[in-house]
């Protein structure tokens, strides 16, 4: 289990509480798990995605994550339409664990409200949360 | 919450850790689950089980007293003929109650004549004690004390678990001359009188035993608690050249999942403990439909022959549902035909045509990979043959999955040990 300072935060993406990663470049938002989410959760066996085209509001579940141990689900940091996948996920899931902010990226959307965006958290904010 | 002796070693080494059964134990270590079962398989793996329980049951009436509260008969319950156990056997089964329900299951180990070791769950020495105390009621010719928090315990499981702990025993070749499955040598403290004892080459007594709970072929060591981490890092350090892996609870999961072992208060409990994939556990008769012993329980299980079924399940692919407590099992139209009770994935099998391979398996077709297979028990009101579909769906998913015999084909557990020196 890694330690808080021992966790990769990027400061070029937001963060939600429900350990999700945003990356926003104008009006699309690419997506993915935290150093912490993969952490906690081990080995990541398979990921399950939407479709692209398929639209979600903040907060609706987007897909699934089976670890060796449990199903968890995704949430939707921001809504919008999905504009692609990370196809590589479905042969190499584990790449969500050795990259979970490159390669290891999930879902790419198009966002439908900008201002959504406002409530995510920095990395101070994240670490913060982490704190507890 | 409780430690083991290993605590600290594996906070030191990186482990996700939680509770399970009261104790702080890790679930995977850096490796992760998936690399830690495959260890298991094509190599081994090391793991901390010092939170199961340990009690002593020794002094005139010991046996009468297990006979009476164990489901295993100890007059016949060792090989095809029907063997007493003896000093050095141990054997598997569960204590009930007198409805049928598990109270826990059990290994029980003969030590000496009326000296017997008692392994439990997590969390259930103390109450265990307590049961077998109140069950002899008057006779005070028996001694029952909880051993738990005395004691380490290490399993070290996998095709090449003889080849390291040969190089960790101060005598493997006396050890290992007559060790088959459900038998062990030695004793946690070194003492003649009781057995002939077994060292460690540093000097610690050692109890071993030739089982585990992954269906691998393996060694479950038993030492005083203050010999636990240094014969942790002399198996470790041993081990290394053999590709050995410190191995989490998540990994002893998968593993007994495939290997169709239970788990207790998830697989067996508050229910009766029949019509399981476990009948060898209860002592019945040639014809099986009567008990050769009773024993508490045994009245009401003979009579709960319409009890539900427990039935192994594999699925197509590794995907689980979510949480076996919210899921049901329905079938090709929907209607509910029972509950899950485990579901995990065997990261170390796969389907190939209408046949699961294991990693392992000798006859694997070329090129097989293993994607791993979700599997586990339902339990189910109709005794559905293998091969029948189902489906466990929970609020996201609907699963096909189907009822099996067994599930993680050719395991080593039984191997004869000196195939694999």
């Amino acid at each position: 289990m890694k330690e808080l300072n021992e966790l990769n935060l990027p400061e070029d993406v937001k963060y939600t509480e429900d350990h999700e990663w945003v990356k926003l470049s104008g009006d699309t938002a690419k997506i993915g798990i935290s150093d912490y989410a993969q952490d906690q959760l081990g080995d990541i066996v398979f990921v399950e995605l939407p479709g692209v085209g398929d639209s979600f509001a903040k907060g609706d579940e987007f897909g699934t994550l089976e670890s060796v141990k449990a199903v968890s689900e995704l949430y939707m940091p921001v809504g919008g339409e999905v504009t692609a996948i990370n196809e590589a996920l479905e042969d190499a899931p584990e790449l969500v664990n050795t990259d979970p902010y490159g390669e290891g990226w999930m879902i790419e959307v198009k966002v439908s409200d900008a201002s959504e965006a406002e409530s995510l958290m920095n990395k101070d904010g994240y670490l913060e949360v982490l704190k507890g | 919450m409780k430690t083991t002796q290993l605590h600290a070693w594996h906070t030191g080494h990186g482990a996700n850790m939680a509770v399970f059964g009261e104790y702080d134990m890790p679930m995977w270590y850096g490796a992760g689950a998936k690399a830690e079962h495959l260890a298991v398989l094509t190599a081994a793996g090391l793991f901390d089980t010092s939170h199961m329980a340990v009690v002593l049951v020794e002094g005139p009436g010991a046996f009468d007293l297990l006979q009476a509260t164990f489901t295993g008969n100890l007059a016949g319950c060792i090989g095809p003929a029907k063997a007493p156990l003896s000093p050095g056997r141990c054997v598997y089964g569960a204590f009930l109650d007198e409805k049928g329900h598990v109270f826990d299951d059990a290994i029980i180990f003969q030590v000496a004549p009326d000296h017997y070791m008692i392994v439990v769950n997590a969390g259930m020495g103390a109450d265990i004690a307590a049961h077998l105390t109140s069950q002899a009621g008057t006779l005070d010719t028996i001694r029952i004390t909880d051993m738990t928090d005395q004691l380490g315990k290490i399993d070290i499981q996998g095709p090449a678990a003889a080849k390291i702990l040969s190089q960790i025993l101060a005598d493997p070749d006396t050890v290992f001359k007559k060790l088959p499955y459900f038998a062990f040598q030695g004793y946690f403290v070194a003492d003649a009188d009781i057995t002939p004892p077994v060292h460690s080459q540093s000097g610690a007594a050692v109890l071993v035993s030739r089982t585990g709970y992954t269906g691998e072929f393996g060694f479950e060591l038993f030492v005083s608690a203050g010999e636990t981490v240094a014969l942790w890092n002399a198996l470790l350090a041993t081990g290394e050249s053999f590709g050995i892996v410190p191995c989490g609870l998540a990994a002893r999961d998968s593993l007994r999942a495939g290997a169709v072992l239970p788990l207790s208060h998830q697989d067996i409990g508050p229910w009766p403990f029949r019509n399981n994939p476990w009948p060898f556990a209860l002592p019945w008769d040639a014809g099986q439909t009567a008990f050769t012993k009773t024993f508490l329980g045994s009245q009401a299980l003979l009579a709960a022959g319409d009890a539900d079924y427990t039935r192994p399940f594999a699925g197509f692919d590794l995907r689980k549902v979510a949480n076996p407590a919210e899921t049901e099992v329905v079938d090709d139209v929907g209607r509910t035909l029972g509950t899950v009770l485990t579901c995990a994935t065997d990261m170390g099998i796969g389907r190939h045509q209408d046949r699961i391979f294991s990693l392992a398996s000798p006859d694997k077709p070329e090129g097989f990979k293993a994607k791993g297979l979700c599997c586990g028990f339902v339990k189910v009101s109709a005794d559905l043959p293998a091969g029948t579909l189902i489906y466990p769906q929970d609020k996201r998913r609907k699963l096909k999955a189907m009822i099996v015999d067994d599930i993680r084909p050719d395991r080593t557990a039984r191997r004869p040990l000196k195939d694999m020196l």
